[in-house]
């Protein structure tokens, strides 16, 4: 009972929502090379089938490995802010001021840089995007660690290790999780915003364009839609992760 | 008779913005073997300072600190810590929490042994059945007793708790006193605890120290001459009232509030 409600409340929610579009074109009259229904969009995924997997298939592991890099030095940069706070004092204003630059401005720079690596610049973008948020609350999550649970194993001799691996990490996990969310989607966007910007792209947002340039309007409602399933997929893929390593973190729901 | 715990003429400062604030003021405390050691005094006078020196968490600017004829300069495997947050970890159960000193002092110790021992300690505090649980499953007394089981679990030769019952309602508190002193005859440890609780210091202690307000000097020291199997009663008897009493005032004169109507 409880999994039917699980899934049929979230089916349903969608299914509104694209009974509601469709009305909405429908009682306008506006025709496809103005807004397009959904009712267009099977047909459109349908023509470009092999195309949507094809840069659907491009679109997901630049993200993806942009989000692993991001994983990656944003631990440490985390790491590093949050066990020193000389590291902390000189690295949040440079962090908090790279933050505040829309990312569309640094597609022509990296553009110029890496000329005509488009994989590369892709996944640069991406990890450029999404690494913010995993280091603030990796170095939040660390430098706010109660003394006294550091103090329970530093009094029976335990090295900085051996705290780290078993308080310290473990304690921070829930942060973690809480900004790979975020930083999921965020490296998402950054993936789109070259495949979309940079000519010659690949990828959904290169799909996009192209759409756009035709006039295909049906072509670029069903590209949008590909990326809101890819980016729920995403999302739900780190969910349960988060389940997998931090589910403990989870009161029990009464 | 050899004493255990020895701190030798310890004075110790604080480095603030607004200059050193000295918190221990030449003080002297010595806990033979085996013996239980309450420490009061008023707030912010320098007590949970004590503790980190015992532990070896802090190094103090002049004086000693001597654990079994040795000197203290690092932490030592051989100390057990509470604190008034019993600072479980979330994502082990109770059972994995007792046994997390063991992982760190006995790395080599079989699993089957320590669960064994963190279990027969669950088993003499009243945790039987509440191995499995996770923390945030317990109540405070229950998990306060968790953390006494952590706390002692690689029976170590001091046990230092910091205000451990402080945040606990006065009969889960009056439970605990009890727990604690059926620990104590079961396995010996020499303990120092800290409190604000002048019935705990009474109920628990050998010897009960009063330090001085900021910067704590040992102002006096009073040997509790209760029975060792104490009960709750024993609190309400005239030598329980009249040390009780005198402890008060000793706290009042700590304070600076000697000459103050009350």
């Amino acid at each position: 009972m409880e999994t039917l409600q699980k899934i049929a409340v979230p089916t349903l929610a969608i299914l509104a929502f694209l009974g509601v579009w469709e009305f909405i074109v429908w009682v306008n009259g506006w025709p496809n090379y103005k807004m397009a229904s959904p009712s267009d969009l099977p047909p459109a995924f349908a023509r470009y089938s092999h195309l949507f997997l094809e840069m659907g298939w491009q679109t997901l592991w630049r993200t993806v490995a942009g989000l692993g890099l991001a994983v990656l030095f944003g631990t440490l940069l985390g790491m590093a802010m949050g066990f020193s706070r000389i590291a902390r004092d000189a690295l949040y204003p440079l962090l908090v001021g790279f933050n505040a630059i829309p990312k569309a401005t640094l597609v022509p720079v990296i553009a110029l840089i890496f000329i005509g690596q488009h994989d590369f610049n892709t996944v640069l973008m991406a990890f450029l995007i999404s690494f913010f948020p995993i280091a603030v609350s990796v170095g939040i999550g660390l430098s706010t660690l109660e003394p006294e649970y550091r103090d329970i194993l530093r009094s029976l001799g335990a090295s900085r290790v051996t705290i780290f691996r078993k308080i310290a990490l473990p304690k921070t996990l829930p942060e973690f999780f809480g900004a790979l969310k975020v930083s999921v989607t965020l490296a998402f966007i950054g993936t789109n915003l070259v495949e979309i910007v940079s000519p010659h792209g690949r990828g959904l947002g290169a799909l996009f364009k192209s759409g756009e340039t035709n006039g295909d309007y049906p072509l670029m409602f069903a590209v949008l839609i590909a990326l809101a399933v890819l980016g729920i997929v995403l999302y739900y893929a780190v969910v349960a992760l988060e389940r997998i390593f931090a589910g403990w973190a989870e009161r029990p729901q009464s | 008779m050899t004493n255990l715990i020895e701190i030798k003429g310890v004075t110790h400062a604080y480095r603030t913005k607004a200059g050193p604030l000295p918190v221990l003021d030449n003080l002297n405390v010595s806990v033979p073997e085996g013996e239980f050691c309450a420490v009061v005094g008023p707030s912010g006078c320098g007590k949970s300072t004590l503790t980190r020196l015992v532990a070896g968490l802090m190094k103090p600017d002049q004086g000693e600190v001597w654990l079994h004829g040795e000197r203290v300069t690092s932490p030592r495997k051989t100390v057990g810590m509470a604190f008034q947050n019993p600072v479980l970890l979330e994502w082990r159960t109770i059972l994995d929490n007792v046994i997390l000193p063991l992982e760190i002092v006995a790395p080599r110790m079989p699993q089957r042994d320590r669960e064994a021992r963190a279990m027969h300690l669950l088993e003499m505090v009243g945790l039987k059945g509440f191995e499995g649980k996770r923390p945030s499953e317990l109540s405070g007394g229950m998990r306060q007793r968790a953390s006494l089981c952590r706390s002692i679990v690689h029976k170590p030769d001091v046990l230092i708790m910091d205000e451990p019952f402080g945040a606990l309602d006065a009969f889960t508190r009056e439970d605990l006193w009890q727990t604690m002193r059926d620990l104590r005859a079961a396995e010996p440890f020499t303990c120092v605890l800290i409190t604000h609780d002048l019935r705990e210091s009474v109920f628990l202690g050998d010897q009960v120290i009063v330090l001085s307000g900021r910067p704590a000097r040992t102002q006096h020291v009073l040997r509790v001459d209760l029975p060792a199997d104490r009960t709750i009663d024993s609190l309400y008897t005239p030598e329980a009232a009249e040390m009780l009493h005198l402890l008060r005032d000793q706290i009042r004169i700590a304070q600076g509030r000697d000459g103050e109507v009350h």
